[in-house]
């Protein structure tokens, strides 16, 4: 009988194409996803070496970064981004490679396309050139993001050079508590493990906690695993994800085998991991991002930590930088501090579960007066649903702006971003300094929490929630 | 790909951790299409002033770092976002090489492709470094260090030496400027051969 393995070992195990002595090994890439921003430069290289897409079938484009979100029937602004996305159409056109363009009905971000169309699915390799390709690991592939240069090798040669990451199983025993989302989970365990603590590993997350999610929520477990440091983060394929995979546009046409195969992918009972690491649902709070990385975190009901508070120097000094960015004060108690903007989107919280749970705190109640807000949908299918189940109405009628796909305010290349000093209640991954303007001031929360943060003007406690 | 033997040059120390690639080089600027000309924008809101002028207060902008061709850093280097565009822009402003405790994964494999070489040392040693550089720029001088890829070293002429460890693959395809794309198309028979395995329709068929 052959050793134990894990879901990581098993995809893993598959894919590697040789291992040459002395190379690292080449691992075959199932599926490549390529956006505008990561792209151009790859395709500029192949053109020069005068080589081909190797297999322009696996491999899915579209324009997600840099796309406006209002009236899409305007031209696009600013030129060069314009030229970012018209370079993209170009290389499509030219190497054969699908594109669901600005206008196609199935445009959007790349981490939400993937999974919905079913392009990304169980048991396969997954890459991008983008850190939040994490995301497609909820339905049980291995993803992860690589730089230009590695996008243009795998369009020359469908396989990537890797050496073997060690694996880290997060295991979340017992249940989250009612008003506490996957958000909330993953930003948890962001702040325990540090944003460098999952570097050199693949996450599995397993458990009760995590079992118990449905297909949006685990995408966002495993979207901010890079924000751990990890490059991937994956949950083993069940009964919940191939409902979720039945029907869509790219499933395979053979269902009930691929399940079959699907089936064998989880992590044998005996299989050991490099390390693992344990957390109680039950433990986590609604989170807010009181700094300048998602790790920099704390519960609804806490405080503003103290920079004197931090035993090691590294986090004294980062801690007192990032106060300083943020324009708070360590001691404040976070449900006092008072925002200008809201946005709901991103990758992480984009679908339609997320803007649901969103409408339901919005319902019936409006937007503080103090507070401009947006609600991006990561894809035009999720815009088109959550039309027809009325939820833009209760988005606009509460005073939020409802706009088109794409990343938006998430990193602010297309004209969606802070002003300077401004300060966000946003759903995103990143509180990084700028990145959603320039002087912005981000805090990282669930749907649920940024809604109603926009209706109170200040962060609340959204177990406390009025419900309408 | 510039190759990489060894190189000796001043330092710039950057005094801060979890520097992410949204510091390195802020996302207005990665609408180019080209690899080229990112060095301009290295650091951007660090760098400058509101006004445009530069931040005398920034390292990078002290008379000591003038010219420097390695960045002394903190741990979790590199941190964030996949985009190639923070090593190009660190290349580009005349990095050839970057000395932290640690560094971000995918940071740390987009150095190699564009012949910069991430120096992993333990915390203890960068300390000591980041207190060399700091006494050099008090005595009014710029701090010289040597990296050298074939021995797998760092030293400065005061008796600093550490010889750090690179994935030997890498450290080939540096040290010879390979194109990797080239080597590994060497394997096309290995990856047919995986792919008619996997029943995918032969390419090009
Ligand atoms: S939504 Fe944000 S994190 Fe996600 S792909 Fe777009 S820019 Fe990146």
């Amino acid at each position: 009988m052959s050793a134990p393995r894990t879901l990581l070992d098993k995809i893993w195990d598959d894919h590697v194409v040789c291992e040459p002595s002395g190379e690292l090994p080449l691992l075959y890439i199932d599926r490549h996803l390529v956006h505008e921003v990561t792209s151009p430069q790859a395709f500029e290289g192949l053109r020069l070496a005068g080589r081909r897409v190797r297999r322009p079938e696996a491999t899915f484009a579209t324009p997600d970064h840099n796309v406006p979100t209002s009236d899409r029937r305007l031209p696009i602004a600013d030129p060069v981004s314009k030229q970012q996305i018209d370079t993209l159409r170009a290389n499509c056109r030219e190497f054969g490679v699908r594109l669901f363009d600005l206008g196609d009905a199935d445009q959007g971000i790349v981490h939400v396309i993937g999974p919905e169309l079913g392009i990304t699915q169980p048991g396969m390799t997954v890459v991008c050139g983008d850190s939040h390709t994490a995301t497609h690991g909820a339905l049980g592939a291995l993803a992860f993001g690589i730089g230009t240069s590695e996008v243009e090798h795998v369009l020359a040669t469908q396989t990537l050079r890797q050496a073997k990451p060690r694996s880290l199983e997060v295991r979340v025993n017992g249940r989250l508590l009612p008003g506490v989302t996957a958000k909330d989970l993953v930003l948890h365990i962001i702040g325990r493990l540090s944003t460098e603590g999952g570097s050199g590993f693949v996450i599995e997350y397993t458990g009760e906690g995590i079992r118990g999610l449905g297909m949006a929520e685990r995408m966002t477990v495993c979207n901010m695993s890079i924000e751990a440091g990890a490059r991937a983060g994956m949950i083993a394929p069940d009964v919940t994800t191939f409902d979720y995979i039945r029907g869509r546009d790219f499933a395979p046409r053979d269902f009930d085998r691929a399940v079959a195969a699907w089936e064998k992918l989880p992590s044998d009972p005996n299989a050991t991991y490099d390390r693992v690491e344990i957390f109680a649902a039950d433990a986590v709070v609604p989170q807010v991002t009181w700094g300048t990385n998602p790790a920099q975190v704390v519960g609804v009901d806490a405080r503003v930590p103290d920079p004197d508070a931090f035993a090691d120097p590294n986090e004294r000094s980062s801690a007192a930088r990032a106060l300083d960015y943020m324009g708070l004060a360590g001691g404040t108690p976070i449900a006092e501090i008072a925002i200008d903007r809201v946005f709901i989107g991103s990758c992480t919280n984009s679908r339609i579960e997320d803007l649901r749970a969103a409408a339901r705190v919005v319902q019936g109640h409006r937007v503080a007066g103090t507070v401009r807000a947006m609600v991006v949908p990561g894809s035009g299918r999720v815009k088109r649903q959550a039309e027809e189940e009325g939820l833009d109405r209760v988005f606009r009628e509460a005073g939020f702006d409802w706009r088109e796909a794409g990343c938006s305010m998430c990193l602010g290349m297309n004209p969606d971003t802070l002003a300077p000093g401004e300060r966000c209640a946003s759903t995103s991954n990143r509180n990084f300094e700028g990145r959603q303007g320039k002087g912005g001031r981000t805090h990282l929360v669930s749907p649920a929490m940024a809604a109603a943060a926009a209706v109170r003007g200040h962060f609340v406690d959204i177990r406390d929630w009025d419900y309408r | 790909m510039e190759p990489f033997t060894t190189h000796q040059g001043t330092v710039a120390a950057l005094d801060r951790a979890n520097v992410d690639t949204d510091q390195i080089i802020p996302k207005q600027f990665l609408k180019r299409i080209e690899r080229t000309g990112f060095g301009q924008f290295l650091f951007f809101d660090w760098r400058f002033l509101p006004d445009g002028s530069a931040d005398p207060g920034f390292e990078l902008n002290r008379p000591e770092a003038a010219g420097a061709t390695i960045l002394l850093a903190r741990r979790n280097f590199g941190c964030g976002s996949s985009r190639e565009h923070a090593p190009w822009a660190l290349a580009d402003y005349g990095f050839r090489a970057v000395i932290a405790p640690t560094f971000a994964d995918i940071f740390f494999n987009n150095c190699f492709q564009n012949g910069m070489v991430p120096v992993k040392l333990a915390e203890a040693d960068v300390d000591e470094l980041f207190r060399r550089a700091a006494a050099a720029a008090a005595a009014g001088t710029q701090y010289r260090m040597r990296v050298d890829l074939r021995e797998c070293t760092v030293s400065d002429d005061a008796g600093f030496s550490q010889s750090f460890s690179v994935d030997p693959f890498r450290r080939q395809c540096l040290l010879e400027g390979l194109d990797d794309i080239a080597l590994s198309l060497r394997h096309a028979d290995a990856i047919s051969a995986w792919e008619a395995a996997h029943g995918l329709p032969p390419v090009g068929a």
